[in-house]
């Protein structure tokens, strides 16, 4: 595991949050340019580690450091973070462009060239000629890509994703995710996904953590956590 | 919600960021602020103008007695009579999914409830009055002797009039919570109609039913102007009526101040009992029903339930023909004519907008502090405490805030040259539960869905209500508006208190034509009234709420 400060982007030091009676505490690192997978039972706290990454949840202790510099005071939109949500990415009553406009001012002010620049992002995702469609007249996959053309205009260095896929199809699916791990190659990022549908990563060569009860209980390989689970846990988890 | 208690101390960051705190806290604390500032003076008004007010006269005034005891008998009938008439009607419609003119029937019984009491009241007059509709086909059949309507049985009527078919649309709504299984159930199981009643239906009127009709009784517990009007008399009046002859006519103070203090307490137990034990109901009735109900095509059934839709259709549009019959027949020309009812309609439009305006803006206070609270914080319980303190004037009634106003400014002004700001306060403060009602569920739901992604992307305050608070919610800004402009441009409520020839509103000039005696030119008054209603809230609500969302 990568211990370098300079080139590690999330770093969970004694990360600690209450919901409800649970009691989580999160320590993890992750390094620039990683692919990480997050999975886990539902209410494990999954989400949660994904949302105190972003600053949604405002952790009781701990320190919290992305791209090697405290994010403690920071609110979510000076964080080096975007995330793309499994729904409600995008407002219904704005055209595509102004969707992913906003990643570049959120008071959609922008300038001719900002916006030759959202054109580019659409075509890039495969979108060219939808800009001034709404969102409800396009597909889930279409949505979740106009989506992701926002993430690519806001230029983040680490993408969060929460089970984004998860409304798709099975074939859908497989194919974001692969546009996704194409995406954060070329421009270097770092991804953490969190994911429901084993199906859709259990063949990707990335790093996948596990989390039950608020900790993260095994960390490491995915195929090795496939072939060789490491706990009761995890085992019950595959239904093995 | 006993979890809530618990995930709170989690979110805080550990009294870190005061000053980040504030944005969130500042609307919603301002108008709480304000509104508790409101009481403060009120009650301090109170006190002051009746130094040396014994407090046992409380309990030793007959007269104050009388009034109370009055007051909760004609509550108590009002609510059991309005809740018994509507649990049939109500059944009649959940048990008919599907005849011509249904919908338009249960918009009907939305009418009352929106209709300018003063109007309703005329209906009642010129239906069951002494020279009413009722007493002239008397006399046409040669009976002896004539139906005194004024009195209680004219209060009980009236309040039958508006308070049923609000009844009768919760109670609908309470059948539409009946899962779609149980009736489809009943069918398997071949259960007659009353074994269904029995079995289905009065489990779930027994869980709804208390609460609306304690909301009910609250609403006839603070009546007033069929009261004044219908009451008949000194010893028929409500402790909202009583207080205001008190200071208006008698200028008996020490009598305004125990009369108050009373009315708050039993409005806060029941309002507090409300809240305890009444579950809450969807405010508005499904206009479909599911499954067919095994028992509905009974020849029986056919007869009762056509029965009790004449019942419910008679009890709303009886009144409304009447008042129509008189408007088609009155001096119109005369009173369109007449600059005073002109200038008296102007001042209903100035104190409307105003009044509206402020409620819109103290419940969006309100409201984006309980939003912000219940999103950012998981401070759930707190958020629906700020929710329902908006529902303040139902435990301090209009009249109780009019008269400590009244009484406050008597002091350093001519209260009655301030009357117009004060009905405007007052009616700000009657609008607010309804703007809380209408603006918070789709607010709520448009911030659980993208309060996250606007902090993501940091959008200001400013920014998030011109991209997406206004888009999103500009229809139900609208309807809250228009709702409250209309509510209070037709109120007779405070304004009795504080009207003089100066400051005389519309409905106020109708109160005086009534109670002259001059039927006809009321009964085009009212149809003024109701038209200008209607105007004013369509042109807000198309005006301001636009086409519909894309």
């Amino acid at each position: 595991m990568p211990r370098d400060n300079a080139a590690t982007a999330v770093a969970l030091d004694r990360v600690s949050f209450r919901y409800e009676a649970m009691e989580m505490r999160f320590d993890v690192a992750i390094a620039a340019g990683e692919f990480v997978v997050v999975l886990g039972p539902s209410g494990a706290g999954k989400s949660t580690l994904l949302n105190l990454i972003a600053g949604f949840d405002r952790p009781t202790a701990g320190r919290m450091a992305l791209m090697g510099e405290d994010v403690g005071d920071k609110v979510p939109a000076d964080r080096p973070v975007t995330t793309l949500f499994q729904e409600g990415n995008l407002f219904p009553h704005l055209t595509v462009a102004e969707n992913v406009a906003l990643g570049l001012h959120p008071g959609l002010r922008l300038t001719p060239d900002q916006w030759r620049h959202v054109t580019m992002a659409l075509d890039r995702m495969g979108l060219a000629g939808l800009s001034e469609r709404w969102p409800r007249h396009l597909s889930g996959g279409e949505r979740q890509r106009v989506a992701l053309a926002r993430s690519l205009v806001r230029n983040r260095p680490i993408l969060l994703l929460d089970e984004p896929f998860a409304a798709l199809d099975p074939g859908r699916r497989r194919e974001m995710t692969d546009l996704v791990r194409t995406l954060a190659k070329d421009r270097g990022l770092t991804v953490v996904m969190v994911s429901h549908q084993l199906e859709e990563v259990r063949d990707l060569p990335v790093r996948a953590l596990f989390i039950h009860d608020g900790h993260i209980i095994a960390d490491g390989p995915m195929a090795g956590l496939l072939s060789a689970p490491a706990s009761d846990e995890v085992r019950a988890y595959l239904g093995r | 919600m006993a979890d809530s208690d618990v995930a709170l101390g989690a979110a805080r960051p550990s009294g870190r960021n005061i000053a980040g705190l504030l944005p969130g806290l500042l609307p919603g604390g301002l108008v709480i602020g304000l509104l508790a500032a409101l009481i403060a003076v009120s009650a301090i008004g109170l006190l002051l103008a009746a130094p040396g007010t014994d407090g046992r006269r409380i309990w030793t005034d007959p007269y104050i007695w009388s009034i109370l005891r009055f007051t909760v008998v004609q509550a108590t009938l009002s609510a059991l009579i309005s809740i018994v008439l509507a649990i049939p009607v109500a059944r009649a419609l959940a048990r008919r999914p599907s005849f011509a003119g249904r919908s338009l029937l249960i918009r009907l019984l939305g009418v009352p409830m929106v209709l300018p009491t003063i109007v309703g009241v005329l209906g009642m007059v010129i239906l069951l009055g002494r020279n009413g509709w009722l007493n002239q086909g008397w006399g046409w059949l040669g009976l002896p002797g004539r139906f005194d309507f004024y009195g209680l049985s004219g209060i009980l009527m009236a309040h039958v009039f508006f308070n049923m078919p609000f009844a009768a649309r919760l109670m609908l709504a309470g059948w539409a919570t009946i899962p779609s299984e149980q009736w489809r159930l009943a069918s398997q199981l071949g259960m007659s109609g009353p074994q269904i009643f029995r079995l289905i239906e009065w489990p779930m009127i027994r869980e709804v039913a208390p609460g609306i009709a304690g909301l009910i009784f609250l609403l006839c517990f603070t009546s007033f102007a069929v009261v004044l009007t219908l009451g008949g008399g000194p010893p028929n009046a409500t402790l909202e009526v009583a207080i205001y002859q008190a200071l208006r006519f008698d200028f008996d103070l020490q009598r305004g101040l125990a009369l108050s203090v009373l009315q708050v307490a039993v409005c806060a137990c029941v309002m507090a009992m409300l809240m305890l034990w009444a579950r809450p109901i969807a405010p508005e009735a499904t206009l479909q029903t599911a499954d067919a109900r095994p028992d509905s095509q009974h020849p029986s059934a056919r007869v009762i339930d056509v029965g009790w839709l004449l019942i419910g259709a008679v009890i709303v549009l009886a009144p409304l023909a009447a008042l129509a019959s008189r408007f088609v027949t009155g001096p119109v020309v005369t009173v369109i004519t007449d600059g005073d009812v002109w200038a008296a309609a102007g001042r209903s439009l100035g104190v409307g907008l105003a009044a509206g305006s402020l409620s819109l803006i103290s419940g969006w206070g309100l409201l984006s502090t309980a939003r912000w609270l219940d999103v950012r914080r998981q401070r759930r319980k707190l958020a629906g405490l700020l929710e329902t303190a908006a529902s303040l004037s139902l435990v301090v009634p209009p009249m109780v805030l009019g008269a400590g106003m009244f009484l406050v400014l008597r002091t350093v002004a001519d209260p009655f040259s301030l009357g117009l700001v004060i009905v405007v306060i007052v009616n700000a403060v009657m609008g607010l539960p309804f703007v809380v009602r209408i603006l918070n569920p789709p607010m709520t739901q448009a911030a659980r869905r993208y309060d996250r992604l606007i902090q993501g992307l940091g959008m200001r305050p400013l920014d998030r209500f011109r991209l997406v608070d206004w888009p999103l919610l500009r229809r139900p800004i609208a309807l809250a508006l228009g709702l409250t402009v209309a509510l209070s441009f037709g109120d007779f409520g405070v304004i009795a208190l504080f009207g003089t020839a100066e400051t005389e509103t519309l409905p106020m000039l109708l109160y005086q034509r009534l109670s002259a005696y001059r039927m006809d030119e009321a009964a085009v008054v009212a149809g003024l009234l109701i038209l200008l209603c209607l105007f004013v809230f369509t042109v807000i609500d198309k005006g301001v709420g636009g086409r519909a969302t894309r």
